[in-house]
């Protein structure tokens, strides 16, 4: 005779801004992950359910929510890792609008992205040759350290100064920074230290480092940060940053 | 920010206990301060300044003294942490670190204990 089937007691807010929490009882299976209970939720219990998700296999950063109070990429969380008492409560992740259900309007992080201006700007004329960079120069290093985010916007949801002010970059915006002031082919680096220093920017952060504590990737955004503050000020001291 | 945001479980890692560590160790400093100008205002008449030492030969006056002691050596070292992390790019064993700051100011408070008694 087998062993009755165990069920786990899942509470997903629902609803926008002013949703509240709604109980399923979801089967536990051996290596479940969260997403997969969120998949059997909407595909058996409540079609209505609205989530996010894509890959499923931790690569497109798209299925992040609060798992038992902690953002977390759902499709890499193991259930057993996380389930309390056969209890799972899942929300949409925080500072974030929500739209409906577990699912958050990206667009204030993306923007930020953008106001962080962590993207290439070519330099003045075509190249005659390929710059030479090697993958032991230190910038290179620095930036490899933090070029792997996936966009998830975990730590945007971690982060305590993001929660204290709006106009704050946010750890993601600020790491895609430091790594695009570290391509030495970039035409305009100054001009990314001039986006990070405005207000709401680098030195803005607390350094509570709940950024890398929560990434699901380990990257570390805080140090990041850290080297945005630092190449900002010897800029600054250089006259280069009005 | 509220208790239940302060228990919140995306905040129970080191690098945040540190930190609130050094807010609340900067508050002590902060509120101590007018006691240390008022010590300063009384050397300037014997009687009193002799009364207000007799009060603070009493033995929970010399505890919170440790403690006030022990919150200045966890911000000095907390602080430097900080500089370090921001400054030297000191990025690898957090945790380590932090441990570091909390062990010193540990040792300086009880010394200023052995001391006072």
């Amino acid at each position: 005779m087998s062993a009755p089937e165990r069920i786990l007691q899942v509470d997903i807010r629902r609803g926008g801004e002013a949703g509240d929490y709604e109980r399923f009882e979801v089967p536990e299976r051996e290596n479940q992950t969260v997403l997969d209970v969120v998949t059997y939720i909407q595909r058996h219990l409540d079609a209505a359910l609205a989530y996010r998700f894509s890959c499923r296999v931790g690569v497109c950063g798209s299925c992040a929510m609060t798992v038992n109070g902690r953002p977390r990429w759902t499709c890499r969380t193991h259930v057993a890792r996380v389930v309390r008492g056969g209890k799972l409560t899942l929300a949409p992740l925080a500072n974030l609008p929500v739209i409906r259900d577990l699912v958050t309007d990206m667009t204030p992080f993306f923007e930020k992205w953008q106001a962080a201006r962590g993207r290439f700007v070519p330099g003045d004329g075509p190249r005659g040759e390929m710059a030479a960079v090697s993958p032991g120069d230190k910038q290179r290093m620095a930036a490899s350290d933090a070029i792997e985010c996936i966009n998830c916007g975990v730590c945007h949801a971690a982060c305590d100064v993001v929660s204290w002010r709006e106009d704050y970059l946010g750890p993601a915006a600020l790491n895609r920074a430091w790594a695009a002031w570290n391509d030495v082919r970039d035409g305009d680096r100054n001009g990314i230290l001039r986006a990070v220093t405005s207000g709401g920017g680098c030195h803005t952060c607390h350094t509570h480092q709940s950024c890398a504590e929560h990434c699901p990737v380990s990257l570390n955004p805080t140090f990041s940060i850290a080297g945005l503050k630092r190449e900002s000020l010897k800029a600054k001291l250089r006259g280069e940053l009005k | 920010m509220s208790v239940s945001g302060l228990t919140r479980a995306s905040r129970a890692h080191p690098g945040f206990v540190a930190a609130f560590i050094h807010r609340l160790s900067g508050l002590a400093l902060a509120l101590f301060l007018p006691m240390h100008f008022l010590a300063l205002g009384l050397a300037l008449e014997a009687g009193s300044f002799a009364g207000f030492i007799d009060w603070t030969n009493q033995p929970w006056v010399k505890i919170s003294e440790s403690l006030l002691v022990t919150a200045l050596a966890v911000h000095f070292a907390g602080g430097l942490r900080l500089l370090c992390i921001e400054f030297l790019g000191l990025t690898r064993a957090q945790g380590l670190w932090i441990s570091l700051v909390l062990a010193f100011a540990s040792g300086v408070g009880v010394l200023f204990l052995l001391r006072a008694f």
